[in-house]
């Protein structure tokens, strides 16, 4: 079975609402659209208070070329743009639309037939995905369109779809494949064409049998799309490991990026969501959220609109705890902690995650007794013992020297450390840094 | 007898080898170094604060010789050494010391554990830094101290503390050379190197958050919410309000003190002032009646 | 909400690991070889080990509340109980309470907690006390009670170790007196009763019983296999080449088995916190520890040389640890 070559962590997986099917979530009362809710630059807001709204309606417009168009997820009249406290725990702009009734734009083909032809050129295929703004869907949200764009000089030869679903807890990929693999399928051989090769791979995680034996037999209609079955392995969804793990090759570090191997690496909701674009003119405004957590009365996948504050998916699954101690944003190994529990629902919202006040804690910090696990699990081949000492000094210089921007920020260092040190809360603090140093560096020339 | 002088002899010899290699060592690499930097860094702190913008001490004393070449030791100061240490380096390099204001860092938040409600608790490595990157914080406030000490870590001089009781650092006036060390430590940019101010007295806004008035509000008992009350009864246009708060320019500021009983959230603090006599608190308590209590507990701590 | 809610970053789970589970890990893996030392050196080795572990845990915690005045008690992590059964493994089981103390007091007092604490010290606080020991007190540290002495503690029985036979082969120039040894098999599974010789420290009776130790943290994930295999390969190589160049050297099996070079290379070398964290680094101080020991014990005037093979090694970790990186991603393929 293969995997990637460097390291990697097997965390417990806790896939509670494995096998629950997609439920639709209600609609909420208030919808809110933080404006940035991808990487890159912030959306421009294209509506004011008093605006109506149409379900698909674009109310905020790309502010560059690394940026994504926002869609209304619901109809009704804009109440206000403001902002709101979002995952990162700063208030940030975003647009309030108070919910009336549920008129979608005629544009949108809500069939559920499956449309197989696609006749578009490549140019337009991605033209389609950008009016469309659709984004990384699983978490990072780099905006789709800017992928599927090589730059000069890089020629794509694969497409790599992430199925793998690596974080412990979250199921809402593996559900999707088992309810919608043919559009996911299509997606694939449209991102495949947007790129223009003639290979495709998806990789799922053998933790997921029932979902890699729909796939593969939904797949022989399609001989040039390949699924590849891996080896249960954190951080398998990295988009370095991903590419390691299935064609064997390894991106080099910064700058490089997956393009230099000829690898683009989409997500499986991604697929999915470039199906909807294309072949039903449908943007990006719902998604699948799993909300699950060891003391959730009924862990779930739900169907929902974007802009549903995480309480009302909460309340869906059984309600908040009596005992909790910390909810999340997406999984255990890489989710941000949330402040409260009115965040909104983003395009990179892969799920809710409630874990106990016992869970939640940290254990105490004990001193670093170098046994170099950290090292052996690192999957950049990085040391982490030595860059979070490093970068605790402040020892800038020599904390890039000991190449922190190759860090992907798995947590797999701090998992394993049996000293329970808070390794990558100063990595990333030393990469903050560096990269803004960097940065700096870069505009001076 | 023969093994005495073998020994003298050999050990003399080495001796002599030794001191022609250092002798042509020391002349083929000779560096000149202009003698009055040593002097001039012997009058320095020695601290390598940073605070004069020069790397480290022996830095700072080259910058001043480089200066006095060229005629002037404007613009310099060392924040540490103060106004005698550059008395001191001037007469060294027979030069006029350049007259500059004592200065010293403010901590510009108030927000202690008893007046912004913590919301959530934060678990993690104890760094402004990583806490600042983290989330908004422990309190609703995404602007005010995280209470992790990384300003008390980054000063030399030992001048500022946390207080365990408020959760916020204090600056020891005594000790604190205005470096500068911990307004760059401080990730949400909440210390602000401010002049000490006639009689070391000085009016300052004791808050950061550029929150609307409603949201400051409810995160903090002693927040600025930008209601420009202050800016309207300044009579030397010393009080400007930039993204809900307000900012008391010390070049424009005349210690009028009248700002102080305006604020309704008590965010603005007269500090080193004697306490006011008993009858103008009457106006105190008139102008802003609600708050009336809060600027009362905070007078005794300013005076501190 | 009732609870306030907890925010920290990423990642928000924990393998469980912690700094006990291995320390007791690597107790469990030396409890086989104490039970053999046990059953060969009954009441001496009961002693020696009791005595040692006390005075190690004693030392720490006295030293962290009265000298460094610290308030955490790192007793409990399981760190000085370790360095004690270490310390008491590479000693005879004839050796004087008070001389084990003396030992304990060097090895947390100066091996580990002037530098800090666990995770400080340059050298293997165990191995720090034994050469102390060694060189201090070179009659008691090296007269080895013969094994079956179930009742005796100072009065045992003392005899010469196949280690002493080897070199004096060496010395003498006479490769016939390899022939006293015991065979390999006896080595391996622990010295017999029968053959009067003196069977060593009490750590080193039984290479069986300390590889079966070495399986159980493999197993266990404590650590990994390239520090041991890597020394004891190269003990095997060399030795062998010393043996086919000059007969008086002794054949690389019984090398191998004898004296404190299984004890060495699985639990004193690969001790967490004074070797390298790469594993290319594990090798060539692995290799460099193997090599040492055989030049050691060949030509040094020690007939053992394994401690001062990884007290020298030690001292080489930082530097190793400067210089051997790991593979990062995307150095391995060049496409």
């Amino acid at each position: 079975m293969k995997t990637f070559r460097i390291g990697g962590v097997h965390p417990a997986e806790n896939k509670l609402s494995a096998g629950k099917a997609i439920e639709t979530l209600a609609l909420p009362k208030q919808a809110v659209f933080p404006l940035s809710q991808h990487i890159g630059a912030p959306a421009t807001a294209l509506v004011k208070k008093g605006d109506a709204v149409k379900v698909g309606t674009k109310i905020a417009e790309a502010g560059g070329f690394v940026s994504a168009a926002i869609f209304s997820s619901v109809s009704g009249k804009v109440n206000k743009v403001d902002a709101i406290v979002d995952a990162s725990g700063y208030r940030k702009p975003a647009i309030f639309i108070d919910v009336e009734g549920d008129e979608w734009e005629e544009s949108i083909d809500r069939s559920t037939t499956l449309v197989k032809e696609c006749n578009l050129k490549p140019e337009e295929i991605v033209a389609k995905i950008k009016d469309a703004g659709v984004v990384g869907m699983g978490g990072a949200c780099f905006p789709t369109h800017v992928k599927l764009s090589p730059p000069p000089g890089c020629k794509a030869e694969c497409v790599i779809i992430n199925a793998v679903e690596c974080e412990p807890y979250l199921t809402a990929d593996h559900q999707l494949m088992l309810e919608k693999a043919d559009e996911i399928l299509v997606g694939v051989s449209i991102l495949m064409k947007a790129v223009n090769v003639t290979k495709g791979y998806i990789g799922i995680e053998n933790n997921k049998p029932d979902a890699i034996k729909l796939m593969t037999e939904k797949a022989a209609q399609y001989p040039n799309i390949e699924i590849v079955p891996l080896k249960v392995q954190y951080p398998q969804g990295g988009e370095k490991q991903l590419i390691d793990a299935v064609i064997r090759r390894q991106v080099p570090a910064p700058p490089a990026i997956p393009i230099n191997v000829g690898a683009v690496v989409q997500n499986v909701g991604t697929a999915y969501a470039v199906y909807e674009a294309v072949q039903k003119n449908k943007p990006l405004f719902e998604r699948i959220v799993t909300v699950t957590g060891k003391s959730v009365k009924n862990p779930s996948n739900f169907l929902t609109r974007m802009g549903t504050p995480m309480s009302q998916l909460i309340e869906a699954a059984g309600g908040l705890p009596e005992d909790t101690g910390k909810v999340i944003g997406g999984g255990p190994m890489m989710g941000k902690a949330l402040l409260n529990i009115e965040v909104p629902i983003c395009k990179g919202s892969s799920g809710v995650l409630i874990m106990n006040d016992k869970e939640a804690a940290r254990a105490a910090e004990n001193p670093c007794i170098r046994c170099a696990k950290c090292v052996s699990v690192c999957p950049m081949g990085l040391e982490p013992f030595l860059l979070a000492t490093l970068s605790a000094k402040k020892d800038w210089e020599r904390v890039e020297k000991e190449d922190v921007m190759s860090c992907i920020e798995c947590g797999s260092c701090q998992f394993t450390c049996p000293s329970h040190r808070y390794l990558l809360d100063y990595i990333r603090l030393g990469k903050g840094t560096v990269g803004g140093i960097i940065r700096a560096r870069n505009a001076k020339k | 007898m023969d093994l005495i002088l073998i020994a003298v002899i050999s050990l003399g010899a080495i001796g002599l080898i030794s001191a022609v290699i250092l002798y042509a060592a020391s002349k083929k690499f000779a560096v000149y170094e202009d003698p009055r930097i040593a002097q001039v860094a012997e009058v320095l702190p020695q601290a390598n604060c940073g605070g004069c913008g020069f790397p480290g001490c022996a830095g700072f004393a080259g910058a001043c010789v480089k200066a006095a070449d060229s005629g002037s030791l404007e613009g310099l100061l060392c924040p540490g050494g103060g106004a005698s240490c550059m008395e001191k380096i001037a007469s060294i390099l027979g030069m006029e010391a350049v007259a500059s204001e004592p200065k010293i860092a403010v901590v510009r938040c108030n927000g202690s554990c008893e007046n912004r409600p913590r919301i959530a608790k934060y678990d993690g490595a104890q760094s402004c830094a990583i806490a600042h990157t983290t989330s908004g914080g422990e309190t609703a406030c995404t602007f005010g101290c995280l209470g992790c000490g990384d300003c008390v870590a980054a000063c030399k001089f030992d001048a500022i503390h946390m207080n365990p009781e408020t959760g916020l650092p204090e600056v020891d006036e005594d000790k604190c050379t205005a470096c500068g060390a911990c307004v760059k430590a401080c990730p949400r940019f909440i210390i602000e190197i401010r002049p000490k101010g006639k009689n070391n007295r000085r009016m300052v806004v004791m808050c950061v958050n550029k929150d609307k008035g409603a949201i400051a509000n409810k995160a903090c008992k002693v927040s600025c919410i930008g209601c420009g009350k202050c800016v309207k009864v300044c009579p030397f246009e010393a009080i400007t309000l930039e993204n809900n708060l307000a900012y008391i320019d010390p070049a424009k500021c005349k210690s009028c003190r009248k700002c102080e009983p305006e604020c309704p959230k008590g965010a603005i603090h007269a500090i080193n002032f004697p306490p006011r006599k008993p009858k103008a608190e009457a106006p105190v308590a008139d102008a802003a009646p609600k708050a009336a209590p809060a600027p009362k507990a905070e007078a005794p701590k300013a005076e501190a | 909400m009732a609870n306030k809610l907890i925010v920290s970053l990423s990642p928000h789970v924990h393998s469980g690991d912690s700094i006990q589970k291995n320390m007791y890990g690597v107790m469990i893996a030396l409890v086989p070889a104490l039970l053999v030392s046990l059953f060969a050196f009954g009441l001496g080795a009961l002693v020696v080990t009791l005595t040692s572990v006390a005075a190690c845990v004693f030392f720490e915690w006295a030293i962290t509340k009265f000298i460094l005045k610290r308030e955490a008690c790192t007793i409990c992590d399981g760190s000085a109980a370790l360095t004690g059964l270490l310390l008491a493994f590479n000693l005879p089981s004839n050796l004087p309470i008070w001389i084990i103390i003396i030992g304990a007091l060097v090895a947390i007092g100066i091996g580990k907690m002037t530098f800090g604490g666990l995770g400080c010290n340059p050298f293997n606080p165990a191995l720090v006390g034994r050469i102390f020991l060694l060189i201090s007190f070179p009659v008691q540290m090296t007269s080895w009670p013969t094994a079956g002495q179930w009742t005796s503690y100072l009065d045992a029985q003392t005899g010469a170790t196949p280690l002493a036979l080897m070199k004096q082969a060496i010395t003498s120039g006479d490769a016939s007196v390899l022939e006293q040894l015991p065979s390999a098999m006896s080595l391996l599974i622990g010295i017999p009763d029968s053959c009067q010789m003196g069977a060593g420290c009490l750590g080193e009776i039984s290479a069986a019983a300390l590889l079966l130790g070495f399986v159980y943290m493999l197993w266990k994930k404590i650590i990994s296999w390239h520090i041991p295999v890597s020394i004891l390969g190269t003990v095997f190589v060399f030795a062998g080449l010393m043996h086919l160049a000059n007969p008086v050297y002794a054949d690389p099996i019984s090398v191998l088995f004898t004296g404190g070079l299984m004890l060495g290379a699985i639990f004193m070398a690969t001790d967490y916190v004074t070797s390298p964290m790469t594993h290319k680094g594990m090798i060539i101080y692995g290799v460099a520890i193997g090599f040492l020991t055989v030049v050691i014990r060949n030509f040094g005037a020690y007939p053992e040389g394994m401690s001062f093979a990884i007290f020298i090694m030690n001292a080489f970790t930082p530097l190793i640890n400067t210089y051997c990186k790991p593979k990062r991603f995307g150095e391995v393929v060049k496409k």
